[in-house]
């Protein structure tokens, strides 16, 4: 028995969390195209998007739309100096030890986040007020709307940036090749600093955006962040569709298996059907 | 040779075994000078935290892969043992061998796919065994008791030898700890060890020079996972009370930063990071509020200043001070 409405129902839920996916995902693959570390503080860049969302409507009292700006915006230069003051001094190039290094980097701002707003949980206003709207029979929130929406417009965003503007060239010249792109005298630092921010102001983005829907704390992000770099294994680490394609992908199957099989082993469902993508394609779905 | 030469010869031949009995005997004499039964429940600690960091140091420093779910093969060690012998009411010692032997064939079943995969995917894939092994130990409550844990875990005896108070554990865990610390000494000396450090270097090179490397991977990973459910066992029967807790993704990446600031591929290091990570949580208490803080400022500074780890970063650094201060003095 086949139910139209709830596999829309079903089918919309995973669209909005895979949207939420896909930015973290993109943010992910930024980091790993300059530097090909797993930049794990992309973790709590999400978490503070949305605290930093808070302070600017609930502490600053500004409208939605410059208090997502603000807060976007805040996490971007959050990033650049986690990446100036905690990366760069580092005096090694094994990505194992830079890995860990976000690890330890993430351990350090989760404590700042901690300390400045507290353990509780808060709750965060949707962009729009709250009013279901019917769409071929599913409810779907305002808010699923804004998520989606404002994904397309980071996505083309970022697109722009990438094949329009010279440091967008100069970041996919070193992702294509670090060395040649050295050689040419691209500056290493400000791509990796631009990767940073760029990676920053995505996963405060998906902060921003999926905070009213679940609540907000200050690891908030850990479970998502993970989630997100699943995403973009799944689609192939550093690939940009990939993230997308992996995002939604990882989204809808979610939704679905815990729509159909069980909610409780969704995510067990989810990660099973990654490592079988990946015994199958080792390198992700669209990964070269 | 001078006398003098001799004795300092055989000191460096034989520095390896000159240094485990050495902490053999601190060990056997430690519960003398300290029998506070808190700080022997650390050190416990330590020792199984140092069985599965030195099988996880030969995975990751020697066959230069990557795990994010040794938590995964240390829990099923735990839950094997706890179930073993509480629902089926099994030797605990025989018990422990046969969840060892069943853990072997789950990493042979998991590790030959998976060990396809490189680098960041790797990482993935573990972490992702690690989060579906946790998610299942709570939801499967019938079996593993979810999220409340696993209850009444009978402690090891030999005879009439009951290892239930701290001192009488301290003897068995360190036991285990530095039978594995040979294990290993001894492992990365021989040719297989060889083997796999060529491998960790370059693995196009070692296939090259007759490495198979496909097998080696495969055999490591059996290993490490071996030896975290031999360590998974102690843990069960040591605290007789377990949780899925104990076994989630954060404890997989505490595994793996004692690897990396014990430094990758130093056996010795291994033993060290294992002890300065568990005792970090301990110290933290004078910090409270600061407590993340100062976690994640510790790691971030080894990481930055001793990329090689604490034992080789220090005593690289040593080294270096010394040969300055020799060639300063050949000058004067």
């Amino acid at each position: 028995m086949f139910n139209l409405t709830d596999f829309l129902q079903f089918s919309f839920a995973g669209l909005t969390s895979g949207a939420i996916y896909a930015l973290i995902a993109l943010g992910f693959c930024v980091v790993n195209n300059t530097m090909g570390i797993v930049n794990f503080v992309q973790v709590d860049f999400v978490s503070l998007g949305g605290m930093l969302m808070f302070t600017a409507l609930f502490t600053l009292g500004l409208p939605m739309m410059p208090g997502l700006l603000l807060a976007v915006a805040g996490v971007g230069v959050v990033a650049m100096l986690v990446e100036r003051f905690g990366l760069r001094p580092a005096r090694s190039d094994n990505h194992l030890v830079l890995i860990f290094l976000t690890v330890g980097l993430s351990i350090i701002l989760r404590g700042i986040i901690k300390l400045i707003w507290g353990k509780n949980r808060m709750a965060l206003p949707p962009l729009t007020p709250d009013e279901p709207i019917s769409l071929f029979g599913a409810t779907v929130l305002p808010q699923a709307l804004w998520i989606l929406l404002l994904t397309i417009v980071a996505i083309g965003l970022l697109t722009w940036f990438f094949y329009r503007t010279p440091l967008g060239l100069s970041m996919r010249a070193v992702a294509s090749n670090p060395t040649a792109a050295a050689v040419v005298g691209i500056p290493a630092g400000r791509v990796r600093l631009t990767s940073y921010a760029i990676a920053g102001a995505l996963g405060g983005l998906a902060g921003v955006l999926v905070t009213p829907i679940t609540t907000l704390n200050y690891d908030v992000g850990v479970l998502l962040g993970l989630k997100g770099f699943a995403a973009a294994i799944l689609g192939g680490f550093g690939s940009f569709p990939g993230a997308i394609l992996g995002g939604v992908g990882l989204g809808l199957l979610e939704s679905l298996s815990a729509g159909y099989l069980s909610s409780a082993y969704k995510d067990v469902v989810a990660f099973v059907v990654l490592l079988l993508v990946l015994f199958v394609r080792p390198k992700g779905l669209l990964g070269k | 040779m001078t006398r003098k030469q001799k004795i300092f010869y055989f000191i460096t031949l034989h520095r390896t075994g000159l240094w485990v009995t050495a902490l053999s005997l601190a060990l056997l004499l430690f519960p003398l000078v300290e029998n506070n039964p808190y700080t022997l429940g650390i050190t416990n600690l330590i020792a199984i935290n140092a069985i599965v960091v030195l099988g996880l140091n030969l995975f990751i420093g020697y066959a230069g892969q990557i795990s994010l779910g040794h938590a995964a093969f240390f829990g099923l060690g735990a839950y094997g043992s706890a179930i073993a012998t509480v629902n089926f009411e099994l030797n605990p010692w025989l018990a422990m061998m046969l969840v060892a032997l069943i853990v072997a064939l789950v990493a042979l079943v998991i590790g030959v796919p998976i060990l396809r995969l490189s680098g960041h995917y790797l990482a993935m894939a573990t972490l992702g065994l690690n989060f579906v092994f946790h998610t299942i130990l709570l939801q499967w409550d019938d079996v593993t008791g979810g999220p409340s844990g696993f209850y009444g875990i009978p402690s090891l005896e030999i005879g009439d030898l009951v290892f239930f108070d701290e001192i009488r554990l301290h003897y068995l865990l360190w036991a285990f700890a530095l039978l594995s610390l040979l294990l290993c000494l001894n492992l990365v000396r021989s040719g297989v060890g060889r083997g796999l450090a060529a491998l960790a270097g370059d693995e196009t090179a070692a296939a090259a020079l007759g490495v198979n490397t496909r097998n080696a991977k495969v055999k490591v990973f059996i290993l490490s996972a071996i030896l975290a459910s031999l360590a998974g066992s102690l843990f069960a029967h040591t605290y007789s009370f377990i949780s899925p807790d104990s076994f989630n993704i954060f404890v997989a990446t505490d595994f793996v930063i004692m690897v990396v600031i014990g430094g990758m591929g130093s056996i010795w290091g291994s033993l060290f990071g294992a002890g300065l990570i568990t005792l970090l949580p301990e110290w933290m208490d004078l910090f409270e509020t600061y407590k993340d803080f100062v976690h994640g400022g510790i790691l971030v500074l080894v990481l930055i200043f001793l990329p090689q780890g604490l034992v080789s970063g220090l005593l690289d650094i040593f080294k270096t001070r010394m040969t300055l201060r020799r060639q300063k003095n050949a000058q004067a």
